[in-house]
């Protein structure tokens, strides 16, 4: 009899006796023959947290599978037999108090057993103390950014970090990557088995960071900022994505991570301070109207085009056209505000916080001169930065 | 039964006006439970086109059929009519159909109001579907229209979305007072709360939880509608308000929302499992404290949808054990189906395997919702498809598989004719296979890591996807096969016995099939009393 069963099990008790039953349930049942387990299950992870959750995962779930195997099979046995074309006549009882009492509290105890293990691993979860790093990561629509916190602020490494696959391999133009819309330009790099903090936050909408293998997802909430952790164990890149709608491009935010042995991450963060440094003194000189053009394609490629579009024609009316109307042929002051500190209301960014002031400068060019809108005029990078240390 | 005498000479003179406006001005229940289960089916087709968009575009990866921007407003207009124009318009439908004939009241007792609340319904969902032709196209931030997405950063048509919404709401809550007021003074003389039928009982406490939180939205929309039309600030952290505070007004709001849209079902599966299997429901006591249970914890879970917003821990706990706790009141009721089941005489007519699939496959949802309620294991599935699994097998095989035991159980009944047996038992098993491999797969894609509300997917996602748009495809086409079904009962067919069914127990079936236009006039005489 279930009542039973059920009662023997809740007395007992004991996880390590339902793992067992778990792990003999899945190597009894056909999962096993099953070649691409990943392709069906949640991953174990890189880090300690990530295969606690893992367990916890599996020890829920073979419970849940336990029960269903039982209720069902009650339900399946008694369609069986219990049938009015095999003659069966029906029982008069339509109620027992016994019963009742059993069936509210051993689910109880069942949910007790599944308590015990979640709170622990969530303390730890939550415990985000004595960090090694911290990494400030926010969301932007639709990509995000990565400060190396630093209490020099000459020395703190900034960068964004977008999508990689080009559009034609979305619109089906191009055969697709290994690693299509999980490729990033550039990869947040960690140093394995070191504590690092993020710090998750969000400039504009909310988005939600998601790297399974850390078992970390926390949203990017704008007015707030919210910690995880990971001590990550083996070196490799892991890929995660955007986990809150975050409007037309959600699903082409990808994340990636770098975990690699301290020495690199060390060369590595070594030579993102120097490129820092060389952003400065660029800033400083004067650019010809080719340089600037040809790098504000570049970075219109990578920073405007998936609202304006390559054309510039945009997607009227929620992203306007930059060609032959507007900013674009007129004021050119006006033109770079919008660019550095965005159109409160509107998907248009205060582009300031990402793009450094020679690639504004650059992109403002670029749109006063491309797609036949010859405007002719340009703007320099030190004017561009003049403007933001002013408003500073 | 049989000690039941009609009063049939009424019809006489009160039968239905002819034509058009038989319907616009009919104060009748059984006219307006009609509307209503037509618009419901109407939207449900609306609803499921758009489903089938969003599927027939993630068949494969790549972008094929439709661009992200209007992807994300079919995820949110599929959500949006599914659950405030399909699944309760339904509910409401069989409540105005049902409640009356099963506590032997003559109508709804609030028959203009009745009226109104359904005449709305159409107002409301020409509205919203009007802001698909609109500039900028129609809201596309999620059903669950978080703040900022759909405040400062929303496509222009977001304000006749918050209309929308109010008038829907106006409508839910005239509706459920109705309800309310019905059940509590129009009950035959003898008929206490504990003799009521199941159904009747969930519809009861539904409509508590419809007035209780269909202010809540209006209130949230309204917010929304001030910050972005009247300068506050209640959702923008720039003005120092708190995006936050959006997701916990609007999930005490949506956490009983997906208990209306169950409670019915739970009493729908109980009147429909003791009839076909010639044995009394199972603990009907049990299942009326069970069910209460549910509605109180309702109010308490709410931010278990936000385990991932960085509550402290304290909450983060709270909400975990709450929520754990529903699967106390939940499993008391399983047991109990399962319990009626057990020695009984069972035939498997259409409305029974709708129920049979509704308790195994509910309870897969259930289970999963216990897994959702773990939070360690929550930060790994929230917003992945494993949750749009979980949430489908309740709502799908759930309540709309209700809806449907429902239609079948209780058509003989409404049209006076038989189903076709065979077509139905098609119907359930074309439903039964398309539901399981479009949501089952689900399971796998979620757990492997893809999110919800992705128009296109990385590559290790492209055989679960494939699988997951042809079931969506069998299911979403078998439906034309219950509207074929429907309108062929209701044209004709075998002529249906008052009784209808053989084990059939309470009021409605002892009245005749067709249910005469007016029914209990005069208040019937109660079968001997309902109590073990």
């Amino acid at each position: 009899m279930t009542g039973t069963e059920k009662r023997d099990q809740g007395r007992s008790g004991y996880l390590i006796g339902l793992k067992w039953l778990i792990a003999a349930i899945a190597v009894g049942s056909s999962w096993s023959v099953l070649a691409d387990w990943s392709a069906l299950n949640m991953t174990q992870g890189v880090t300690e947290i990530s295969r606690e959750v893992y367990d916890l995962h599996m020890l829920i779930f073979g419970i849940c599978v336990l029960i269903g195997v039982i209720v069902f099979g009650i339900m399946i046995w008694s369609m069986l037999v219990h049938r009015k074309s095999l003659g069966h006549e029906p029982a008069t009882f339509s109620h027992s108090t016994k019963l009742e009492y059993a069936w509210t509290i051993i689910p109880i105890f069942i949910l007790i057993g599944m308590a015990v293990p979640a709170t622990s691993t969530l303390r730890d979860m939550y415990d985000s103390s004595n960090a090694d790093i911290d990494i400030e990561v926010r969301g932007y629509q639709w990509k995000w950014q990565y400060t190396y916190l630093n209490d020099d602020p000459a020395q703190e490494v900034k960068f964004m970090s977008s999508l990689l696959t080009p559009p034609d391999e979305f619109y089906n133009r191009a055969p697709k990557r290994e690693h299509y819309l999980s490729d990033v330009d550039n990869p947040l790099v960690i140093p394995i088995n070191k504590r690092v903090r993020f710090l998750i936050t969000s400039n504009d909408v909310i988005h939600s960071w998601w790297v399974p293998d850390f078992a970390v997802k926390k949203d990017a909430i704008p007015g707030f900022v919210h910690e995880s952790w990971a001590v990550v164990e083996e070196p490799g890149i892991y890929r995660g994505k955007c986990t809150e709608l975050c409007g037309k491009d959600h699903g082409f935010m990808p994340i990636v991570v770098k975990a690699v042995e301290q020495d690199e991450y060390e060369n590595w963060l070594a030579m993102k301070q120097q490129e820092a440094k060389d952003v400065y003194e660029t800033v400083g000189k004067t650019w010809s109207m080719a340089e600037l053009m040809e790098t504000g394609e570049t970075v219109y490629a990578q920073h405007c085009q998936t609202c304006h579009q390559a054309n510039g024609q945009g997607i009227p009316p929620a992203f306007p056209s930059l060609v032959g109307q507007g900013m674009a042929i007129g004021d050119l002051d006006a033109h770079v505000d919008i660019v550095v500190n965005g159109k409160a209301g509107s998907a248009m960014q205060a582009f300031a916080a990402q793009l450094n002031p020679a690639e504004i400068a650059a992109v403002v060019t670029y749109e006063r001169n491309a797609w036949g809108n010859d405007v002719g005029d340009l703007v320099q990078p030190r004017e561009v930065n003049a403007l933001i240390v002013a408003k500073e | 039964m049989s000690a039941v005498i009609e009063n049939h000479h009424d019809d006489h003179h009160h039968g239905p006006d002819k034509g058009l406006m038989r319907w616009v001005l009919t104060t009748n229940h059984k006219d307006i439970g009609t509307l209503y289960l037509w618009f419901s089916f109407a939207m449900f087709l609306v609803g499921g086109c758009m489903a089938l968009v969003i599927r027939a575009e993630l068949f494969q990866p790549g972008l094929q059929l439709v661009v992200p921007e209007f992807f994300n407003q079919m995820t949110t207009m599929h959500g949006l009519i599914m659950v405030f124009g399909a699944v309760m318009p339904a509910f409401v439908g069989l409540a105005n159909w049902l409640v009356p004939m099963m506590i032997g009241a003559p109508d709804m007792a609030l028959p203009r109001m009745n009226n109104y609340s359904f005449w709305i319904l159409p107002f409301a969902f020409g509205m919203l579907l009007s802001t698909l032709f609109m500039e900028g196209g129609a809201p596309n931030f999620g059903w669950t229209f978080y703040a900022p997405l759909s405040t400062e950063y929303a496509p222009p048509s977001v304000t006749f979305f918050i209309f929308a919404v109010h008038l829907m709401g106006i409508s839910s809550i005239m509706g459920s007072i109705n309800v309310v007021v019905t059940i509590l003074n129009l009950r035959a003389p003898g008929m206490r709360l504990m003799d009521m039928p199941l159904f009747v009982w969930t519809w009861l406490i539904t409509a508590y939880l419809l007035i209780a939180v269909m202010p809540v939205l209006a209130g949230v929309v309204t917010m929304m509608l001030m910050d972005i039309h009247f300068g506050t600030a209640f959702f923008n952290a720039g003005g120092g308000g708190d995006p936050v505070l959006f997701q916990h007004v609007f999930w005490f709001f949506g956490h009983p929302e997906v208990y209306i849209m169950i409670l019915p079902a739970f009493g729908v599966v109980s009147a429909i499992i003791p009839t076909f299997a010639r044995k009394k429901l199972f603990g009907y006591d049990s299942m009326v404290y069970a069910t209460a249970s549910i509605a109180f914890l309702s109010f308490i879970v709410w931010a278990h949808h936000m385990f991932t917003v960085g509550m402290p821990i304290a909450g983060e706990l709270y909400f975990m054990y709450a929520t754990m706790l529903i699967a106390v009141p939940t499993g008391v009721k399983v047991f109990n189906w399962v319990a009626t089941m057990w020695q009984g005489s069972m035939t498997f007519e259409t409305p029974m395997l709708f129920a049979i699939a509704f308790v195994i496959l509910f309870t897969i949802g259930g289970l999963s919702g216990l897994m959702l309620a773990i939070v360690p294991a929550d930060f790994q599935y929230h917003d992945t498809y494993f949750v749009v699994a979980h949430f489908h097998y309740v709502l799908v095989p759930g309540s709309i598989f209700s809806i449907m035991a429902a239609a079948y159980y209780w058509l003989p009944k409404w049209t006076g004719n038989m189903y076709d047996e065979t077509l139905g038992k098609t119907h359930f098993w074309l439903s039964f296979v398309g539901v399981n491999v479009t949501f089952f797969p689900q399971h796998f894609i979620g757990l492997a890591g893809m999110p919800r509300r992705y128009p296109d997917y990385a590559l290790q996602f492209a055989d679960w996807n494939m699988v997951s748009s042809v079931g969506a495809f069998i299911f979403g086409f078998s439906q034309l096969l219950f509207l074929f079904i429907v309108i062929k009962c209701v044209m004709g067919g075998k002529k249906a016995t008052d009784e209808v069914w053989d084990g059939a127990e309470g009021l409605e079936w002892t009245i005749a099939s067709p249910a005469p236009y007016h029914t209990f006039s005069t208040p019937p005489a109660l079968p001997e009393r309902a109590t073990a």
